[in-house]
């Protein structure tokens, strides 16, 4: 019964190139991230300014122009805050698919954006600071509509796909009513600005800005990388999670609140931006594979990429007036929600 | 000898339901055990409770200790669990699922040193699925799943691998391919095997010791020949059985007597 296997040696040099796989992912993914980066750089409403980068970086001319300012201080920051953003929100979706076993969960369908939404709003509304106010109450809100749609969705059985996205879409749509109602209070000048930023807004970045959600988010993205075998783990199933030696509650627990964090600081600095978690983290599985410990650092660096050219895109198509990034990842992730769900309805 | 599993007093109900009713035996070190009964007599949710998958009501020690002492991690060094066979789309290759059983002797990150890669290829080899390796777990067959997920229980090394109705979806070579695979484990490694079966011939023919559950009680446990007696099939199972010895060797044979050869003359034969 016992046959010599002819393929015993492949199987241990793939064994050994999980490590080689990561790097390799992350390198072109780097890469591609770096790339789009230069063209958010290059590109926008004042033209192509490829020689004003050139020239600073060279430090060939002595003199500060208007194109390197235009680069340095609004490019710039914009083109990372993006990608952060990007990065986020891929990873958030990837990790919701994961513990919800659901490939259609999201953090915006799911509600949990808009509940971040609402603690934002009501955090300016109370004149919070932006950081860390405003931050707190958008985590305060993204838990709360997290608990009430994991309540909603797990009465009967766990997770159920049609009751969780069912109760995800009404939690948004009372999230939406709740923001209007806040909304339609807020009477004075701020209002402009919080539909702006509502809409998913990235035209006021600035690299303090940047640097504080860096700081939030990366320690976010190095537990849910370390978490990555977990994920994994829970795609056999809640069992034979268990019988592997997982503790599943903790796992979950774990994964959600960090997640959730993730999601709130992104709402609370940049506002709403539907359906990111779902394109990145379906292409990526289509091009990877399962496996987490590659798609936790290909979501965040795709993600970010992804939406530096989602923001890219904006800027160029609108001449005047800046178009928010979330018309546009809005416009892209719609329909594949809606493919997906044809899809795995058959 | 030291038993492997000392159950005292074990009672665990679904809501309101009842499904086990305080039963306590012992499983010692080593044997082969596997649990029969008729549907819904609890065997299910007492190999569960045994996994440690339940919070049932009463003592559970295994090796020696309260199952509560031990974490999920350490318990998945000793015990293995391999479920119903799971028919649902898996995004993994046969390897990537084999070496997760790998995962309470390895890191947080799962990364797998010679040792995890070596246990793999034998855990693969011992169930003969090292030529599927890199398929993907949904272009296999049933009897080829299973022998998949033994092939993990296998990999975390356990003292103890659980089995609930692995037989149920396999033709008549895979079943017996099954069983000695089990033997095999039991007599090479000295695994204690506990298998939930429906099967009472291949039941007979390979336990050491058998426990026929009923209503959540325990209706007899010992040596198939002692357990498998035609009354009481007849009182547990509610049907007709022939009971006489396999020509195989010392362990009984049930043939099932359908209702046209218990009653001739009521068959309606024109």
């Amino acid at each position: 019964m016992t046959q010599p296997d002819p393929q015993a040696t492949s199987i241990r040099m793939v064994g050994s190139q999980l490590t080689w796989r990561i790097t390799l992912t992350t390198g072109v993914l780097l890469a591609t991230l770096a790339g789009a980066l230069v063209l958010s750089l290059t590109f926008g409403t004042t033209g192509s300014s490829l020689d004003a980068i050139w020239d600073s970086l060279t430090g060939g001319k002595e003199t500060v122009t208007v194109g390197q300012t235009i680069v340095w201080q609004i490019r710039l920051p914009r083109a990372l805050l993006a990608a952060l953003v990007g990065a986020a929100l891929s990873l958030g979706g990837l990790v919701f698919q994961a513990i919800l076993r659901n490939p259609l969960a999201e953090p915006y369908i799911l509600g949990i954006s808009g509940g971040s939404a609402i603690g934002a709003i009501l955090g300016i509304l109370l004149g919070l600071s932006r950081f860390p106010g405003v931050s707190v109450t958008a985590f305060a809100g993204s838990m709360a509509t997290l608990g009430v749609v994991l309540i909603l969705s797990t009465g009967q059985s766990m997770l159920k796909k049609d009751s969780l996205l069912l109760a995800g879409v009404m939690v948004n749509a009372f999230c939406s009513a709740v923001i209007l109602f806040l909304l339609s209070l807020t009477q004075d000048a701020r209002l402009h600005n919080v539909i702006f930023w509502l809409m998913g807004d990235l035209s006021l970045a600035d690299m303090h800005q940047v640097g504080i959600l860096t700081a939030m988010l990366l320690p976010c993205f190095v537990v849910v990388f370390l978490s990555a075998h977990v994920m994994n783990l829970l795609l056999m199933g809640k069992e034979t999670a268990q019988v592997l030696g997982i503790n599943i509650r903790r796992a979950t627990l774990i994964l959600l609140v960090v997640t959730s964090f993730i999601i709130s600081a992104t709402v609370a600095q940049c506002g709403l931006l539907g359906f990111v978690g779902l394109v990145m983290p379906h292409l990526l599985r289509l091009i990877l594979g399962s496996d987490h410990r590659l798609l936790v650092p290909a979501c965040v660096l795709g993600g970010g990429t992804y939406m530096m050219l989602c923001d890219l895109i904006a800027r160029v198509l609108s001449d005047q007036g800046e178009m928010p990034v979330g018309v546009i990842t809005a416009m892209i992730g719609a329909p594949l929600f809606i493919y997906l769900l044809k899809r795995s309805n058959r | 000898m030291t038993a492997a599993v000392e159950i005292v007093r074990l009672s665990h109900a679904y809501r309101t339901r009842p499904v086990l009713k305080g039963i306590s035996f012992d499983i010692a070190a080593g044997d082969f055990f596997i649990i029969i009964g008729p549907n819904g007599s609890g065997k299910t949710t007492l190999l569960k409770a045994m996994a440690g998958l339940l919070a049932p009501q009463g003592e559970i020690h295994l090796m020696g200790r309260p199952l509560e002492v031990y974490t999920r991690r350490a318990l998945a060094r000793r015990l293995a669990f391999v479920p119903q066979l799971i028919t649902e789309d898996l995004p993994f290759t046969v390897r990537e699922v084999v070496l997760m059983g790998r995962t309470p002797h390895m890191g947080l990150l799962g990364l797998e040193g010679p040792e995890d890669i070596a246990q793999t290829q034998a855990a693969m080899a011992f169930t003969g699925v090292g030529h599927l390796a890199h398929r993907k777990m949904d272009a296999l067959s049933g009897g080829e799943r299973q022998r998949v997920f033994i092939a993990r229980a296998i990999c975390q090394e356990p003292e103890i691998i659980l089995l609930d109705e692995p037989t149920a979806a396999l033709d008549l070579t895979h079943q017996a391919r099954l069983m000695d695979l089990m033997e095999r484990l039991k007599r090479e490694r000295g695994v204690t095997v506990v298998m939930v079966s429906h099967d009472v011939n291949l039941a007979a023919m390979y336990a050491d010791r058998l426990l026929l559950l009923k209503n959540g009680r325990i209706q007899a446990l010992g040596p198939p020949g002692e357990v498998l007696t035609y009354d009481r099939i007849e009182e547990t199972y509610g049907c007709r059985v022939l009971v006489d010895e396999s020509p195989l060797g010392r362990f009984p044979r049930i043939t099932l007597v359908p209702d046209k050869y218990a009653h001739p003359e009521k068959s309606g034969r024109s």
